[in-house]
């Protein structure tokens, strides 16, 4: 296998967490702490019109009467939300700048991740290589979307949030908070309040999209909080991949990433939703620093036969609370769910999907690959849930667990309700160690232990990486990699 | 090739090996014979390095080099193959996979070149083809599902492709019916060279019909209580190991 080796050679070469790194620039802060007048300063920053002023203020309304949830199988300080900056922009940026006004700061910073922003770099690839756009986020503004006038020649919408708040109001009234309602939950509501920018994303009807559509999320401000809001939109007959990626410094203390991503298909219409979330974890020993990711992601499957796909690679963040949903509201639609969540050190992890089957004929598939080592704890929360007027609907769920090391714990949850009798259903779940005995197996066969403990993990995590983009396959592998290293002793 | 003297291991902190010696010459073929719980199995993972088999006094040596003081890897790059009494599954990794990465992080290991996939499969296509198996296999998960027999005939296949200097059979007999016991005997024979040396453990005479050794040994007690030719494993088949009860 290929790609173990060369898994292995780029862990050697690679120290645990690699995207530890702050940027140093001047930016620009909202007063600390959350009130009405932060609110007020985030959207004149943004140059926002009124009705989205007071739609913030309406969410911001609604969460102070809210209390954050308790039920999730994670533990952690209560969280000071005067004690954070709930915006945090490079200076001096107004409107959407083109690369050459970028700060050269932050142009460093993506080369450094690894992240093509330069078109011609992209196109002057190797004949075959993956052409992709990228919206590039830094803390709360998008610094530069890439291709969009590519993109426009077909009629695809591929820009910050922000932006489409000025030049496609129409869109985004009809559909922001259609999915993910202002008051679904604690995060999402303050979200809904506070978001800063995130992607958004309209594929026209019939539409294919022509290249593979990606953001990436960089938290750099210290004390600061991430809260992107991203809205896609696929129109009837049309299709889209889209990817998210994430990274962040690494610093004591902990910072809050809430974000709120809302996915609407219409008739046959088909998303692909990938996310390869690499948030520091913080430290191994000492669980100090660290992402909390608090996420809420969900798919309105509108349309007849359409059709969502969530793929998640889940390795950083000191705690995952993250559902990505689906729901089957269209008949004959299909909601798709594969994750690879894998928990060492100190991290916790709660995540899981829901598949809310309303329409006749909907189908859902779910694959979890949990993986825990070290001192982690890695829950699968999961909800299967069939309607009266879902008949005929089918799900299969299969949840597997591997533990490395006898300090790790894994749980799961999964939660079934059916209300009408034609549906099938069927769960499978599975928990096994990684054994000495395998180990042992494949090293007496020349592996090194790094090389033998990866390449079961591999074969573990298999069936979901094949669900990913190509290119994003490879990546996730070396994460993967990475996330367990040195966690056989 | 090996070379045992005095080798003492214990389990879980109970002493199974109690002084074991013995020596394997380049080329020869040798038999390890002996009742239930005689360390058959320990001596195996002992040689090979198998993690909770721990070494307290003696040495092994191969080609004199020190073995106890390398890693199972390390060892398994010297040229050191265990077929497994019980084989491992490992799900999600097809079979042709394992074999080509696990050839090729031996290669690297002694500083050579990786096998290509075109001779890799043409190798692998003839040897697969010599053991009778059914090539489509090869791409399933490695032994995931795979009956004992299939299991047995995977080990001498991956053998077959590591072409390892010093093999030890650890009861390759067991779960194998009379035709598939033939088979994987003609595989094992055709590994035998001038170069090479094999230590083939198993409760049966049987087996020994097939891979003919040149000498035969009864491990009793944790140590080797008696050395003969071919003879002698038929005279156990007789008379059974009471004789050598009285050595433990």
């Amino acid at each position: 296998m290929v790609a173990v080796k060369k898994t292995v050679q780029q862990v050697e070469n690679l120290e645990k967490y690699q995207h530890g790194f702050v940027t140093s620039i001047e930016q620009d802060f909202a007063p600390k702490g959350l009130s009405a007048d932060t609110i007020a300063f985030i959207s004149e920053k943004k140059g926002e019109p009124k009705w989205m002023l007071d739609w913030r203020m309406a969410a911001y309304e609604r969460w102070l009467a809210l209390n954050e949830p308790d039920w999730a199988k994670v533990s952690f300080p209560k969280i000071d939300f005067q004690d954070s900056y709930y915006y945090a922009a490079p200076k001096e940026r107004t409107g959407p700048a083109s690369l050459d006004e970028v700060d050269p700061e932050i142009l460093e910073t993506y080369a450094k991740l690894g992240i093509p922003l330069r078109e011609q770099e992209v196109l002057a690839g190797v004949i075959g290589s993956p052409r992709y756009a990228v919206d590039a986020v830094f803390d709360s503004v998008s610094v530069v979307t890439t291709f969009k006038k590519e993109l426009a020649a077909v009629g695809v919408i591929f820009c910050p949030m922000s932006e489409a708040i000025r030049e496609h109001p129409e869109l985004v009234q009809k559909y922001l908070g259609t999915v993910v309602p202002v008051s679904d939950n604690y995060y999402a509501c303050l979200n809904s309040a506070v978001f800063s920018d995130g992607s958004f994303v309209y594929i026209p009807p019939g539409v294919r999209c022509p290249m593979e559509l990606s953001t990436y999320f960089r938290i750099n401000a210290a004390e600061s909080g991430q809260f992107e809001r991203t809205l896609i939109i696929a129109d009837a007959g049309s299709y889209v991949s889209y990817l998210e990626g994430c990274t962040a410094p690494m610093r004591d203390e902990n910072q809050l990433h809430a974000a709120v991503v809302e996915l609407v298909a219409l008739d046959d219409a088909e998303i692909k939703y990938s996310t390869v979330q690499n948030w520091y974890p913080g430290d191994p020993e000492t669980g100090r620093g660290g992402i909390y990711n608090f996420v809420t992601k969900r798919a309105d499957c509108r349309g007849a036969r359409s059709k969502v796909s969530w793929t998640q690679v889940e390795t950083g963040s000191a705690i995952t609370w993250k559902y990505p949903s689906c729901i089957l509201r269209g008949e004959g639609s299909v909601g798709e769910f594969y994750s690879i969540a894998i928990t060492n050190g100190r991290q916790q992890a709660d995540t899981g999907t829901k598949m809310i089957h309303l329409g006749a004929n909907t189908r859902s598939r779910i694959i979890s690959k949990g993986i825990s080592a070290g001192r982690s704890s890695n829950t699968y929360r999961g909800l299967v849930s069939i309607h009266p007027k879902a008949g005929g609907a089918r799900n299969f769920t299969q949840c597997d667990s591997l533990l490395i090391g006898k300090t790790c714990a894994a749980h799961t949850v999964p939660y079934v309700e059916a209300r009408n009798g034609s549906c099938v259903l069927e769960h499978e779940a599975t928990t096994t160690r990684l054994s000495e005995d395998q180990l042992f197996y494949a090293m007496q066969r020349g592996f090194s232990q790094e090389e033998a403990v990866q390449l079961l993990v591999n074969g573990f995590v298999k069936e979901v990486l094949q669900e990913l983009p190509m290119e994003f396959a490879v990546e996730a592998q070396k994460l993967v990699a990475i996330s367990l290293e040195g966690s056989v002793g | 090739m090996l070379k045992i003297e005095g080798l003492r291991a214990e389990v879980g902190g109970t002493e199974i090996l109690k002084g074991l010696t013995l020596e394997v010459p380049t080329g020869e073929v040798h038999a390890i014979m002996g009742p239930n719980g005689a360390g058959k199995s320990t001596l195996s993972y002992v040689l090979t390095g198998r993690p909770g088999y721990e070494v307290t006094a003696g040495s092994a040596e191969l080609d004199g080099e020190d073995l106890l003081a390398l890693l199972p890897n390390e060892r398994a790059a010297k040229g050191m193959f265990l077929s497994f009494q019980y084989p491992l599954e490992i799900p999600g990794v097809p079979a042709l996979t394992f074999i080509r990465t696990a050839l090729n992080a031996q290669r690297k290991a002694r500083g050579e070149a990786d096998v290509t996939a075109p001779e890799f499969m043409k190798l692998v296509r003839l040897r697969a083809g010599e053991l009778k198996m059914d090539f489509d296999m090869l791409k399933r998960a490695l032994n995931v599902g795979f009956s004992g027999g299939e299991k047995k005939r995977m080990e001498i296949l991956q053998m077959a492709m590591l072409s390892p200097r010093l093999s030890i059979l650890d009861e390759t007999d067991s779960g194998l019916d009379i035709d598939a016991l033939r088979i994987v005997s003609e595989g094992v024979n055709a590994l035998r060279g001038p170069d090479r040396s094999m230590l083939v453990i198993t409760h049966y005479q049987r087996l020994l019909d097939y891979i003919r050794p040149d000498r035969v040994h009864v491990l009793a007690g944790g140590r080797i209580v008696a050395s003969g030719g071919p003879e002698l494993a038929l005279e156990l088949e007789r008379e059974g190991y009471d004789k050598y009860a009285g050595a433990a």
